[in-house]
């Protein structure tokens, strides 16, 4: 069993790379972008014979713990099976 | 004054932080390894530059979390002196022992260049050796040095005089839209911060890189003057 934790800045936190990447869309021709944010996906395999909401719960004490800063950035879980 | 440079794997300033101390305070400081689990008699624990852990995830979030990080806090707790520049301040704000975190540098580049830093409080043990308003140049050399903080947390770091160092010109003036004066686009161009007890302090550029005479100038002697006099009174 997994566990999917994505990270992404909070709204309002400035993303350098997010506006880095849309400006480089851009100039490959697809433009009307509005803004472009980035974030990371990380991929946890937990215990087996855990349930569905033991492995969220742990993805997000991980989450809170280690995977994400939260004075500048928010998180998902997802369990996947 | 008895001093103890972190190692983490990665870092890479240990030896021009521990030249500092050496030149000032006249006594050779130790190195501490990050997994050790218990730290010696000290007065002030130092964090120095680098790139723990590669940088991975965010800097400085690894390093947060090394067992040595532990004792680093019950000696900050228990009132004790520690000093985070460049990745070490990340590490700090990472293990929540000061506020705010840093981001990616708004211009997206890696900054190796020299700096004007701006003396905001002189009563910290690390800022009484210069006067309020003070400039110094310091080198400062990171990708990740664009400080943000919340708005509340802002207005408590200004409030209560804990913005040690702000990103100036020269002649002190600050501009923190002008990205050749806050060239990190850190909010409130601010360079180095305080802990409540003014006993912890962070700041992304290099102060101990400056200051043998023999490399040109000495404009961060104060920061450890200052601490020896604290530290050893």
């Amino acid at each position: 069993m997994k566990v999917r934790v994505n990270v992404m800045l909070k709204e309002g936190v400035l993303d350098p790379q997010g506006k880095a990447i849309g400006h480089a869309l851009d100039v490959l021709g697809f433009h009307g972008l509005g803004e472009v944010r980035m974030g990371k996906v990380i991929e946890i395999e937990v215990p087996a014979q855990k349930s569905q909401d033991e492995a969220a719960s742990l993805g997000e004490a991980m989450a809170r713990e280690l995977l994400a800063n939260l004075v500048i950035e928010d998180f998902t879980v997802e369990v996947l099976s | 004054m008895k001093a103890g440079i972190v190692l983490f794997p990665g870092t890479n300033r240990e030896r021009d932080m521990a030249q500092a101390l050496r030149l000032v305070s006249g006594r050779e400081p130790v190195m501490l390894w990050h997994r050790d689990t218990a730290l010696p008699s000290l007065d002030l624990v130092v964090l120095p530059g680098g790139f723990s852990f590669g940088d991975y995830l965010r800097s400085g979030a690894m390093g947060a979390h090394s067992p040595i990080m532990r004792e680093v806090r019950a000696f900050a707790e228990a009132g004790g002196h520690v000093l985070g520049v460049c990745n070490g301040f990340q590490i700090l704000t990472e293990a929540q022992l000061l506020p705010g975190a840093l981001l990616r540098n708004a211009s997206m580049r890696f900054l190796s260049q020299d700096c004007h830093l701006k003396v905001e409080n002189n009563i910290s043990p690390y800022t009484r050796g210069w006067s309020k308003g003070d400039v110094f140049r310091a080198p400062m050399a990171h990708g990740d040095g664009n400080y943000n903080a919340a708005p509340d947390v802002l207005d408590r770091l200004e409030g209560e005089g804990r913005v040690a160092f702000r990103y100036a010109e020269a002649n002190g003036a600050v501009d923190a839209v002008d990205p050749a004066l806050n060239p990190n686009g850190s909010m409130q161009a601010i360079a180095g911060i305080l802990s409540e007890n003014g006993r912890i302090c962070g700041l992304m550029p290099h102060p101990e890189n400056l200051v043998d005479p023999d490399l040109g100038a000495t404009d961060g002697v104060p920061l450890f003057k200052g601490l020896v006099e604290s530290l050893v009174a």
